[in-house]
């Protein structure tokens, strides 16, 4: 039982009962962040900004949407749209919002793989933020099915179909996650329950779950540096503010993150009022219609590099269709990068351009092989665009396969991914011209490609090199 | 000067994604078509004298207001819109204002061969002929019929009569209680109501059998297809959507105009308000991030 005196003011008097003290120590005052730190670690505050305008907007426009498939449209871009006052405000930066939240998570996730920051202790973090990036995905795929345009009918059509592709279970699967035979009013009113309440709240208890996993790793630095936070936070209390390498929380991180901040809200909301059509797509503007499918369907651009490694199988191999060998490295993308802090086989925490071997050459290429991907899952997979979106989407998986070799400086091994992987593409050449047809290579090929995913990073042995 | 380069470097990945998939990407998915000229150049022109009074008989003469009815000049319909589509298919066109939205050499051309003017020849052809007949009289009759209704026409016409009359017999317009039998009327009762929705379902589906399919909803549009989309759709449907049931309905370039603006008008209402109150907030975050700089440096000041 604390010991309870008269207080003399409501601080007091709180601080009595909740140590409201103590508790703004913890999680501000003396929380304790690296001082060596660029524009790059404001991520994750521009983040939790994003998510609290989609909270607060998605509250709003929750107050006149109507989850029925016959009011759905009218709801959004007749009431909210158009009656509501500043129905369209909330509406236009709630759409803006979902699209560059997931710009700002990307930025965010290769700065964590540029500076290593989800390895030798901060698997956690990486892992939580991950899970982050799934859920996110999973409102952003239920949200958009809400106004009930084109594109929300048929991207529904289309991706949860794609359940349809696991072995025994799929048929029913499907049918159980729409509520019916085809994508209807059920399916609408369950996703809208997912959107609205079920992903927001596991969404939240993941944030806290993030939050909490940088409590004990600590935050990284510019340099990958090992701090000893304890003996420079005394420094920094004893006043050697200059001579000490973490600052707190509040005021001094958060300063740098405001400034960041305002000019992230000037490039958002000049988005949201003058430049949207990226994140509103016209043809969701046209109520849904099961008897029409649009001529292109693609997803919101955050999901194109997944769904282009998806389409990047466009032909059979043996005994699978080109719809099998697609949908299995498409599950694979989706799950790969919670894998990465094992696939890395050095211990070294440091920027990619300081680290040892190929890291560097590895790090551009995979952002290069995403930008491909996302571009060509746009085009139309006709003529050669086909081809290129499978050197991308094989690429995709050869980088996997082949960071163990990079990272443990295994030259030999690194040499027979790449060969693999030329080989791969040789063979999908003489596929797109026609010239080979289904034969025993391309399967031999293809296995010993998986083999080589799967195996390096189980077999191949971390190389240590912590500095 | 390393944050300005890590945010250099951002600005370019992210341009060229951005420049993939939105210019370049829809660039490659919608073919590039020719923009509208309006000139309707593969129609030949009509003699240019006509004389409106004897326009005003000839239009008698050869029978016209049999089905289309002139408001403005006291010449009603001779049938309701719900009976005359069972006939027709669609309600034909009140005169009153038809010269005042279509093209006048396009005017002449319909009435000589509207088939070949509304470039329906996929549609109607000598066994399955177009409702309005041909026109049996001369080329100084058609002068002088369209000199006539260019004199009935009113000088200056609102959009949302240029919408009514260019397109308002095919496509509903929800969001502004515009259906294709006319404006939607207050209800007295119930009775009304359900009398004046079975109309509009008769007219609709007489409309549906006569076009092969049901005109969309024209509401939102302007969000959907955009500005010069509708533009270049309506000077010549043909071009961008081959083989669509909607006729070529020869609008001059300023009542093209006034459609879009309607549509505008009905389905982004809050255009003005969105680009009015657009700068007031950008200006709030760029006063922020001024402060917000200023705070960072006298904090950070302390501590590098």
């Amino acid at each position: 039982m604390a010991h309870i005196t008269k207080a003399n003011n409501l601080h007091e008097w709180l601080d009595q009962r909740l140590a409201i003290d103590k508790l703004w120590k913890v999680l501000a005052a003396e929380y304790w962040i690296p001082k060596n730190i660029n524009f790059l670690w404001a991520m994750g505050v521009v983040l939790m900004t994003m998510f609290t305008i989609l909270v607060i907007s998605g509250i709003f426009l929750l107050m006149y949407y109507k989850p029925d498939t016959k009011l759905a449209f009218d709801s959004v871009n007749y009431t909210i749209m158009q009656e509501v006052w500043y129905g369209w405000l909330w509406r236009h930066m709630h759409a803006v919002a979902a699209s560059v939240v997931f710009l700002v998570i990307y930025i965010h996730m290769f700065t964590g793989i540029y500076y290593a920051s989800y390895k030798r202790g901060r698997e956690m973090i990486w892992i939580s933020g991950m899970l982050l990036f799934v859920t996110f995905s999973a409102e952003a795929f239920s949200g958009y099915m809400l106004p009930w345009g084109q594109m929300s009918y048929w991207a529904a059509q289309v991706i949860t179909n794609l359940f349809g592709g696991i072995p025994f279970i799929g048929d029913e699967l499907v049918i159980w996650i729409r509520g019916n035979f085809y994508v209807s009013d059920p399916t609408l009113t369950r996703f809208f329950m997912l959107h609205v309440f079920l992903m927001p709240l596991i969404i939240m208890a993941i944030i806290g779950l993030h939050f909490y996993s940088l409590r004990i790793p600590h935050v990284n630095n510019q340099d990958g540096e090992e701090i000893d936070f304890d003996a420079e936070a005394e420094k920094y209390k004893a006043g050697l503010k200059k001579e000490a390498k973490v600052i707190p929380f509040w005021p001094v991180f958060l300063s740098k993150d405001f400034f960041v901040l305002g000019v992230f809200m000037i490039f958002y909301f000049y988005l949201v009022f003058y430049h949207y059509n990226f994140a509103m797509d016209p043809i969701n503007f046209d109520p849904a219609n099961p008897m029409k499918t649009p001529p292109h369907i693609y997803p919101e651009w955050y999901f194109l590099w997944s769904y282009e490694v998806l389409r990047g199988f466009f032909f059979d191999v043996g005994p699978l269709s080109a719809m099998d060998m697609g949908l299995i490295a498409f599950g694979i993308a989706n799950v790969i990068f919670f894998a990465l802090p094992w696939f890395d086989k050095n211990d070294e925490v440091a920027p990619a351009s300081r680290r040892s071997g190929g890291f560097a050459i590895w790090f551009w290429l995979m952002v290069v092989d995403m930008i491909v991907l996302t571009i060509w899952g746009k085009l139309p997979p006709t003529g050669f665009n086909a081809y290129i979106g499978y050197v991308a989407a094989v690429g995709f998986l050869a980088l996997f396969a082949a960071l163990p070799a990079v990272t443990a400086r295994k030259k030999g091994l690194l040499m027979f991914v790449i060969l693999m992987t030329l080989a791969l593409y040789v063979a999908g050449y003489m596929e797109y011209t026609k010239a080979l047809g289904n034969g025993f290579v391309i399967v031999a090929l293809f296995v010993i490609f998986y083999a080589l995913f799967f195996l390096n990073p189980v077999f191949v042995r971390n190389r240590g090199g912590a500095r | 000067m390393r944050e300005l380069k890590i945010l250099a470097i951002i600005v370019v990945l992210v341009g060229i994604t951005y420049w993939g998939i939105e210019p370049y990407a829809h660039s490659q998915m919608h073919p590039h078509h020719e923009p509208a000229t309006f000139s309707y150049g593969d129609l030949q022109a009509i003699a240019a004298n006509g004389d409106a009074s004897k326009g005003a008989t000839a239009i008698m003469n050869n029978g016209c207001t049999g089905c289309h009815s002139i408001k403005s000049q006291n010449i009603p319909a001779p049938m309701d819109p719900v009976t005359a589509s069972a006939s027709y298919g669609v309600n034909p066109p009140d005169l009153s204002n038809i010269a005042a939205v279509v093209d006048h050499k396009f005017l002449a051309n319909v009435i000589k061969d509207p088939v070949k003017a509304f470039k329906l020849a996929h549609k109607f052809n000598d066994t399955k002929p177009f409702p309005m007949p041909a026109f049996y009289g001369s080329d100084q009759d058609l002068a002088d019929i369209v000199a006539y209704l260019v004199s009935i026409a009113p000088k200056e016409i609102s959009p949302k009569e240029a919408y009514e009359t260019a397109c308002g017999r095919c496509h509903n317009l929800r969001y502004d209680n515009w259906t294709v039998i006319g404006e939607k009327p207050k209800f007295k009762n119930e009775i009304e109501k359900a009398d004046f929705e079975l109309k509009l379902a008769q007219y609709e589906a007489n409309l549906k059998k006569y076009l092969g399919t049901t005109p969309p909803d024209l509401s939102m549009y302007i969000r959907s297809r955009g500005h010069e989309y509708i533009r270049d759709f309506v000077e010549d449907p043909q071009k961008i959507l081959h083989g669509t049931a909607m006729p070529r309905v020869g609008l001059t370039k300023e009542a093209t105009e006034k459609v879009v603006a309607y549509l505008e008008k009905v389905g982004d209402r809050k255009k003005e308000k969105r680009n009015s109150l657009g700068p007031w907030v950008l200006l709030y975050f760029v006063v922020f991030a001024v402060l917000a700089y200023l705070w960072k440096q006298k904090i950070w000041r302390e501590v590098h």
